[in-house]
């Protein structure tokens, strides 16, 4: 699995894109992702709610 | 609500227009007629030779509006679940929030040379000066409906739109910080029990600006860079607020900025009353993991009055806008579990302002949601013995 989705908004983090602007260049792996990140999108769901996206 | 399951778009699917119409579809342009309002005062007042129509921005917001939205009532209607992608897509809606800014611009700059070249007295110039400062605290309601959007022309036009008030840190703490602790005794934009809106206002501005600023330097020190750069957004978006009061001020002269900072300060004044009647006392329990339950309806004040909803984009569909953030106002919905206030939020704003009429209107409502059970309202530490004493009885 490289892809996680936000379970309420369907925002993906995809480790190939990593998310730069977050602070997470491309290819940083998933579980470098601290747990208390939050869903950049809609702030509801934490790291620790997103479910595999393939 | 939990996760809300999206169908996938069928392509054979019927067009949704053709069965179902939107009916507020051109009441948001109403909503235009704030940013027009430095202009509608003018005209009025060259119309009419009443000095007092400067005042017309809290005229609308604080008169008019509440006057329509009890006489007009509610209105409750949502779009079926069937067009909402469909009505998500309709380019229409967010050229209705893009054209707000050049208009509110427009009007900071009319303002600026009537306040500068315009012969007004003082006491018309503080008329015009509550009326921009309706623009800047409205303004910051199209920010949030941009600033919660993906695109980033959007989230652009946000910053813009919040330079007039100089809360550019706005959309970093409302997005990330605001939405994480909704209704926590964490969150700084979350009033509480007991809180009165004069002892919320420097709390939730203090607290807030902290949380921002805490945010970005998380932000940026996982890049290896220190907060203090032109990438921290609370700095480049302040920056946009400088370069435009400098603009304005080497335009029109120094007479302009006493006026500047005023409406400023006015206008997040005005944002900040209505996050105050957004949560009041509203708590999210702890679960067993120690972390907050997920946000619910329950979790926010809702409103079906039409012409605040009108006004603000939606905003007072408060409990579906925490559900599902992204979604586009002319989408948002109606929730039945939702508690609501007795009237809109432009009504509320005047109640909020009275500390014992917003306890009388507002506190036996929080208590009948929680079926009387002090415990699970967030309560104001400070206002804990007073408010035991006060409503403890009725608690059992």
């Amino acid at each position: 699995v490289s892809a996680w989705r936000c379970p309420g908004c369907g925002y993906v983090y995809d480790e190939e894109a990593g998310h730069p602007r977050e602070g997470f260049p491309p290819g940083t792996p998933w579980s470098e992702v601290p747990d208390e990140w939050h869903c950049p999108d809609c702030g509801i769901y934490d790291k620790v709610d997103f479910e595999a996206a393939q | 609500m939990e996760a809300v399951t999206q169908a996938p778009a069928v392509e054979s699917e019927l067009d949704p227009a053709a069965t179902w119409r939107d009916p507020k579809r051109y009441a948001w342009l109403m909503g235009l007629i704030v940013p027009l309002s430095p202009f509608l005062s003018w005209g009025l007042v060259d119309a009419t030779g009443l000095g007092a129509l400067w005042f017309f921005g809290p005229i609308l917001v604080f008169v008019l509006f509440p006057v329509v939205d009890i006489v007009r009532g509610l209105d409750s209607s949502n779009p079926p679940d069937s067009v909402i992608k469909w009505l998500e897509q309709d380019r229409y809606y967010r050229w209705c929030t893009y054209v707000f800014i050049p208009i509110q611009y427009a009007g900071l700059v009319f303002a600026c040379w009537l306040w500068a070249d315009g012969g007004l007295s003082v006491a018309e110039s503080i008329g015009l000066l509550m009326t921009v400062s309706i623009v800047s605290g409205v303004s910051i309601n199209t920010a949030h409906e941009l600033g919660h959007k993906r695109a980033s022309l959007e989230r652009w036009l946000s910053k813009i739109a919040l330079a007039q008030s100089g809360y550019g840190h706005f959309f970093i703490e409302h997005n990330r910080g605001h939405h994480v602790r909704v209704a926590t005794p964490e969150d700084p934009a979350s009033a509480r029990l007991g809180e009165s809106f004069w002892a919320f206002l420097p709390r939730t501005i203090a607290g807030s600006l902290r949380s921002a600023w805490g945010l970005e330097r998380t932000r940026l020190g996982r890049m290896g860079r220190s907060p203090w750069s032109i990438h921290n957004d609370i700095l480049n978006a302040w920056a946009m607020t400088v370069v435009l009061f400098a603009a304005l001020v080497a335009v029109f002269g120094w007479v302009v900025l006493p006026y500047l900072l005023a409406q400023a300060v006015l206008g997040f004044s005005l944002l900040e009353v209505v996050n105050y009647l957004e949560h009041y006392g509203l708590l999210r329990q702890k679960r067993e993991d120690g972390r907050y339950e997920r946000c619910r309806p329950e979790h926010s004040w809702n409103s079906n009055n039409i012409a605040s909803n009108v006004l603000l984009y939606h905003l007072q569909r408060h409990s579906d806008h925490h559900a599902n953030p992204t979604r586009r106002y002319q989408a948002l919905r109606h929730v039945d579990e939702a508690p609501q206030l007795p009237t809109g939020y432009a009504g509320m704003i005047l109640v909020a302002w009275v500390p014992p009429l917003w306890r009388r209107v507002m506190d036996h409502r929080l208590l009948e949601h929680y079926g009387g059970d002090l415990a699970r309202a967030n309560v104001h530490p400070r206002a804990r013995g007073k408010v035991a004493s006060r409503y403890g009885a009725a608690a059992s």
